[in-house]
């Protein structure tokens, strides 16, 4: 059977640091667009930490959510691309071919967690982030859109390697690089199609939720987080 | 009020024959605010499509309102001048050309803004299915695809339905014309020497044109809302899309076809060929979509409202009672409150009264418009991303708006200048009698044809 590559991510170990934020700017060559143009919400953070306060001050208490590209299965922003810029790969990503799009935007508004980001302008790097260009991934120019890829370059590495040295593909034995940063392992990435997989199984867990649903996008990120404790079916998932 | 065919040909034919000062200043000025629209675009490919205002998470902003809105004018025309010809209403004969030309020239201009809003609008020709060595074929499955065959379907549909009954004015002209313009005249009339044939062959075309111009005219803005609707998109997902659009392309296309007359009936002086009854009868459809306008609005709101899905719910009181709510009932203000007793009160429902309200209707389904599109994309699900900052449009998309009214005017101008605004032949038709008894003639054959199917079906039973 065919990959579906998977993620899981434990809200009950995040601590927000955004390690994996800083980590996926470095990885992927995603520019830092300048103070003026992150002000009128054009910055782009392939991974962003969602933070959410609970209660009224001074009992508050701050909730983080990690929000990444859910690579759906049966994502909203594939089909409305009208130039396949945007399609469903062989192993359940959803791929952005980055020269093929004409930049209708379309796809961005059809994403219902909106984690698809925009070069409104040809990118640019605050010195000395100019130096530090991956390689492995291409840079975007203007009128292009751009997503988190689960690292794709290192999946294709990896893959590389594995074939190259006649052997199967072990479980974790590359990870993106929020995962490869999460310092509390909040994060784990694998293949969901294989049931003895460390992500298979805590996608398995009571714990186990999945954002927005009921969009019907079927998004194969699973976020685990512990009940409220508000109701005996919630305490009986502890 | 009988006028002499050689009337009507002196009064329709003046504008052809000369140009004024004021004419060439004010076509001057409007070409002028063009070249400045272009220069906006031109400075857009030049930064990067950043220079507009739209941002995360509102990737459409001006240039989709503008979209929208320049294909729901073009529903004026060919819409309406086809059904009027169906139903055989004797008043629109001075009326189609008119309307007919708003289709052409508001198409065409609404078919250029999903261009100008690409992010790389110099790749726009990946759209098309022609044959590339990469075997790459656009998606089938993207609304965005429909509208690209639809628009263009529409455009050559209604471009056709524009030229054909054109000809013989064409001919009319050619004959008056001397030197380089007789030329091109008589290339434009295809020989046309006004026999019985070519007659009859014009009233088929015409007719089969009419039909197949009315299902295409509704399927172009069923797609366009389309590329709303097929978005998991809080108050986009909706079924109602298609025929509320629809409606809101004729309401708005009427009242661009009354303003656009009112403007024809007083700059080139056809005050006796453009008569209140035209503008009383407009008025009179015009007042037909207000009400049903204001039935789809309510209809959407009142079951996103009773359904009380809470990302639905969040756009709605944005626009019911948060910072979009001024735009909002200043549009229910246009669409409705304002044209409704104007056109509802026979006193009122003269030509001043009837342009008014046209003018309030123009800008409530622009408004109308943006506030389907921006609202949604700024209230997305997740409230993290959330606009942080309100869109608003740069200098770029309000120049680059203001070019497209400038080139709209511009083109109607140079129309008129061009071509018998008003169709003569068929003027002449409403009026002649020899003409008149021609068209008699052929509705009769018609007739029984008819007949004769009827007659040889029930005998094959």
């Amino acid at each position: 059977m065919a990959r579906q590559w998977g993620m899981v991510i434990d809200l009950d170990r995040c601590t927000g640091c955004e390690a994996c934020v800083v980590a996926c700017h470095a990885e992927n060559n995603i520019d830092t667009v300048g103070e003026d143009q992150a002000a009128r919400g054009r910055a782009k953070h392939w991974i962003r930490v969602e933070r959410y306060y609970e209660g009224e001050y001074p009992d508050i208490k701050a909730k983080f959510m990690p929000v990444l590209c859910q690579q759906c299965a049966a994502a909203p922003c594939e089909p409305v691309c009208p130039t396949f810029a945007s399609y469903h790969t062989a192993e359940g990503l959803n791929g952005q071919i980055y020269n093929r799009c004409i930049g209708t935007r379309y796809c961005a508004n059809a994403c219902p967690y909106t984690v698809r980001f925009f070069n409104w302008f040809n990118p640019v790097w605050d010195e000395p982030l100019n130096l530090q260009f991956n390689p492995d991934v291409s840079i975007r120019s203007v009128g292009m859109m751009e997503k988190c890829t689960f690292c794709v370059q290192r999946i294709k590495a990896a893959e590389i390697q594995a074939e190259a040295e006649k052997r199967p593909l072990k479980d974790g034995e590359f990870a993106p690089a929020c995962v490869q940063t999460c310092a509390p392992k909040a994060m784990v990435f694998g293949d969901l199609n294989d049931p003895t997989s460390e992500v298979a199984r805590l996608a398995r867990s009571n714990r186990a939720t999945k954002l927005l649903e009921e969009t019907g996008a079927r998004p194969q990120v699973t976020y685990l987080k512990r009940g409220s404790w508000n109701g005996a079916e919630n305490a009986e998932n502890a | 009020m009988q006028k002499t065919p050689e009337q009507i040909n002196e009064d329709l034919l003046r504008p052809l024959q000369g140009t004024g000062n004021v004419y060439r200043v004010v076509l001057a000025f409007f070409v002028c605010v063009v070249i400045v629209a272009g220069y906006a675009f031109g400075h857009q490919i030049d930064n990067g499509i950043g220079v507009a205002g739209i941002r995360r998470p509102v990737f459409w902003g001006f240039y989709i309102t503008n979209f929208v809105f320049w294909i729901g004018l073009s529903h004026a025309g060919t819409l309406i001048s086809a059904i009027l010809r169906l139903c055989n209403a004797t008043w629109r004969r001075p009326v189609t050309r008119c309307a007919e030309v708003i289709t052409v020239f508001a198409l065409s201009i609404g078919a250029a803004f999903p261009v100008i809003h690409l992010g790389r609008p110099w790749v726009a020709f990946w759209l098309f299915p022609y044959p590339s060595e990469r075997g790459i074929w656009p998606n089938i499955r993207s609304p965005l695809l429909w509208d690209f065959f639809a628009i263009n379907t529409y455009l050559m549909g209604s471009v056709t339905f524009l030229l054909l009954p054109m000809i013989p004015d064409f001919a009319l002209v050619r004959d008056r014309a001397v030197g380089f313009r007789k030329k091109i005249y008589s290339a434009l009339s295809l020989g046309w020497s006004g026999t019985p044939k070519q007659w009859h062959r014009l009233e088929t075309a015409m007719h089969i044109m009419a039909i197949a111009v009315i299902p295409v005219a509704v399927s172009v803005h069923s797609i366009v809302s389309w590329d709303f609707a097929m978005a998991p998109v809080p108050m986009w997902h909706s079924t109602i899309f298609a025929p509320y659009f629809v409606c809101g392309a004729i309401f708005s296309g009427i009242a661009a076809l009354i303003i656009a007359m009112a403007l024809l009936r007083k700059f080139l002086h056809l005050e006796e060929y453009l008569l209140p009854i035209h503008f009383e009868n407009l008025g009179k459809l015009l007042l037909v979509m207000s009400l049903l306008w204001v039935y789809f609005v309510a209809s959407e709101r009142l079951t996103a409202w009773y359904g009380n899905e809470p990302a639905e719910m969040t756009v709605f009181w944005l626009t019911q009672r948060g910072s979009f709510s001024p735009l909002f009932w200043t549009m229910v203000f246009c669409n409705f409150i304002l044209p409704f007793p104007i056109l509802a009160i026979k006193k009122l429902r003269t030509i001043t009264g009837c342009v008014i309200a046209s003018i309030g209707v123009v800008i409530g389904m622009w408004l109308e418009r943006f506030l389907i599109i921006v609202p949604s994309l700024s209230r997305k699900y997740l409230p993290y991303s959330w606009a942080t900052s309100a869109y608003r449009p740069t200098w770029v998309e309000i120049t680059i708006t203001a070019g497209t009214f400038a080139a709209m005017v511009m083109l109607y101008m140079l129309f008129s200048k061009f071509i018998p605004i008003i169709s003569v032949w068929e003027l002449k038709a409403g009026q002649h009698p020899v003409a008149a008894e021609e068209y008699a003639r052929f509705a009769d054959g018609q007739t029984r044809l008819a007949d004769e199917l009827e007659r040889s079906e029930a005998g094959a039973e």
